[in-house]
């Protein structure tokens, strides 16, 4: 039995959880997110390398939720999307229980979220490198360049919303794109319908995103839109010094005002 | 009519769809985009990837597509103009290189569109569209047509279908009168083919995993195990990714966009994983949770349209499970609840 099974069972069985989301082997060679609610499904648990999913969006599933108490099996992106969910008043502190998976396979368990933030301050969160390389290439690239290659990709969107679903920072009971007095986004999934969208999406999620790249991994007509919101990364470091996910209670760069912020991102 | 069986050469292929293009007729085909394949109108037969095993995307948008344009209106003083789109404007088309399953999909299609009132925007263009499917030499593990009483040489809905018999040489099956006024504009292409050919040997070996029949039944008397539906839709997250790449999702929304002076109604796919599917005017949502909705897809594939439309709502395709976010395996699902003991 591994630790994690060990582990997963103990804290049920001494109630200290209902439940716990972690991963088990899906179809083909997928692995898929699982929610374990006693000893003979814990045996169902895995944990190795392909096990990359972004599980934290679960825990505001209405559904998930009420199952109990939520244990779940974070990897550093889950981590700061409960720091970033938390920070949203989302998560309170000691609601959930977290389990960390170390590269060596052994476990580090988190029970509040000052030892997240301690945690966090030491690991790396960056934007993995071949995803850098696309940055830099968009970056590089001139405004009518970057205009083009935006729309050719949004083209083969089917608005089937995978990406907003899978975000775990795409928690909106009513999202704007659903709203429709005043109709702020058109629904159909043409040119301007697509755009208007996915521009949207990236700005609310400016200073919010957590570079998990699940919006892109879900996406099923291959868009990579996890370099939109990655793009907005930098930036919002560099002009308000903020980053997400990193602090529970950390202020929303873009909900803030003070007297001395730069504004020459103003046009 | 009585099925012909003729052959045609793989090396005359491109001769094919240029004679296709040079009678005018738009010719609709998988093309690969990176890592998706798309099913658009193609030149030539070199854009055209017949070697996939499925198209990301279902071929319903030939007659179904997600943004359509069903009226043209002006506002004026006078009163509103309507300009209606005449489906008599659609073209004849060629679909080509599409697979059984989405050939059979049109065959639910047809059943929900021909209710009454008929959909004359999709029976129209569904008319105008001669099918030219390819059997499938391969199959994957989200595959289970055989299942749902379709097959990788499926026929139904096809009206032409090419099955890869040598290196050199294809089978062509002429299954209808549209297939049959079609293979006579390439006649001088094809030879006669042996009465004694055995497709079979060229087919994917689909193995059947559950008896329909059963699943049909047990389905229809599920619709309160709510334990059923919660459990298989606990790592669902409502998207409608699942329902945009099914040949037999139908369900669409209508939308109009206007300005002070004009405006266009436009019909859109929807899907019944959206939690805005069924939310009411007053806040009110009769599928409320998640479990509810998936419990919907199952119920109107596997009961509703048994029941009301005599056909079953799935093909087997298994693009749904391939496309989903979080591995929600219908195949696995179907399974399941063929093999509960009790309902």
């Amino acid at each position: 039995m591994s630790d994690l099974i060990k582990k997963v069972t103990a804290l049920l069985n001494d109630k200290t959880i209902n439940a716990f989301i972690g991963y088990e082997k899906g179809s083909a060679d997928r692995i898929r997110a699982t929610f374990i609610r006693n000893e003979d499904q814990a045996q169902k648990l895995i944990l190795n390398a392909s096990c990359t999913q972004n599980l934290a969006g679960y825990l505001l599933k209405h559904e998930v939720k009420k199952l109990g108490k939520l244990g779940i099996l974070a990897n550093v992106a889950a981590l700061r999307s409960i720091m970033q969910l938390a920070s949203e008043f989302q998560i309170k502190d000691g609601e959930v229980y977290v389990l960390f998976a170390n590269a060596d396979g052994s476990l580090t368990e988190f029970t509040d979220f000052k030892s997240i933030e301690a945690f966090l301050e030491t690991t790396d969160t960056g934007i993995k490198s071949e995803e850098q390389e696309m940055i830099a290439k968009l970056e590089a690239m001139t405004v009518n360049e970057r205009w083009l290659f935006w729309n050719k990709e949004f083209e083969k969107c089917i608005k089937c919303y995978a990406c907003r679903a899978a975000c775990p920072m795409c928690y909106c009971h009513r999202c704007t794109t659903d709203v429709n007095q005043p109709q702020w986004i058109p629904v159909a999934s043409h040119e301007l319908g697509n755009l208007d969208y996915h521009l949207m999406r990236a700005m609310h999620l400016a200073g919010r995103c957590v570079n998990c790249g699940e919006c892109a991994t879900a996406c099923p007509m291959d868009i990579p839109l996890n370099l939109l919101t990655y793009q907005l990364i930098s930036p919002i470091k560099a002009t308000f010094g903020a980053t997400a996910g990193m602090k529970a209670d950390a202020v929303y760069a873009l909900s803030t005002y003070k007297p001395d912020d730069k504004e020459n991102f103003i046009i | 009519m009585e099925k012909q069986l003729k052959i045609l050469k793989y090396s005359d292929l491109s001769k094919l769809i240029e004679k296709f293009r040079s009678q005018g007729f738009p010719v609709l085909a998988p093309v690969r985009k990176g890592k998706v394949v798309e099913i658009e109108q193609v030149q030539s037969l070199d854009e055209i990837a017949l070697d996939v095993l499925l198209s990301t995307q279902s071929a319903k948008k030939a007659a179904f597509p997600k943004v359509e344009k069903v009226l043209e209106y002006t506002l004026e003083k006078s009163g509103t103009k309507q300009f209606p789109v005449d489906p008599a404007d659609y073209k004849e088309t060629i679909l080509f290189g599409v697979r059984p399953c989405d050939a059979s999909g049109f065959k639910s299609l047809d059943a929900i569109f021909g209710e009454e009132p008929k959909d004359q925007f999709y029976l129209e263009k569904k008319e105008k569209s001669t099918i030219i499917s390819f059997s499938c030499p391969v199959s994957d593990e989200y595959c289970f047509c055989t299942s749902v009483g379709g097959g990788p040489g499926n026929t139904a809905g096809s009206d032409l279908q090419f099955t890869g018999i040598s290196k050199d040489e294809i089978l062509v099956e002429i299954l209808t009168e549209k297939g049959e006024k079609l293979a006579a504009t390439f006649a001088d292409l094809l030879t006669d083919a042996a009465k004694d050919i055995d497709k079979s040997k060229f087919l994917a070996d689909v193995k059947v995993v559950f008896d329909v029949d059963g699943v049909v039944e047990k389905t229809t008397a599920s619709f309160n195990n709510s334990a059923l539906w919660l459990e298989q839709s606990l790592r669902c997250i409502g998207c409608g990714a699942c329902a945009f790449v099914c040949p037999t999702c139908a369900c669409f929304d209508f939308q109009d966009e206007q300005n002070t002076k004009k405006g266009v109604r436009l019909r859109l796919w929807d899907s019944c994983g959206f939690s805005l599917f069924t939310l009411h005017t007053s806040g009110h949502n009769p599928r409320e949770v998640q479990s509810q909705r998936w419990r919907q897809r199952i119920m109107h594939k596997f009961a509703y349209m048994p029941e009301q439309l005599h056909v079953v709502g799935c093909e087997g395709c298994g693009r749904c499970s391939r496309a989903c976010p979080v591995d929600m395996n219908i195949k696995e699902h179907l399974t399941a609840i063929g093999e509960m003991v009790k309902v």
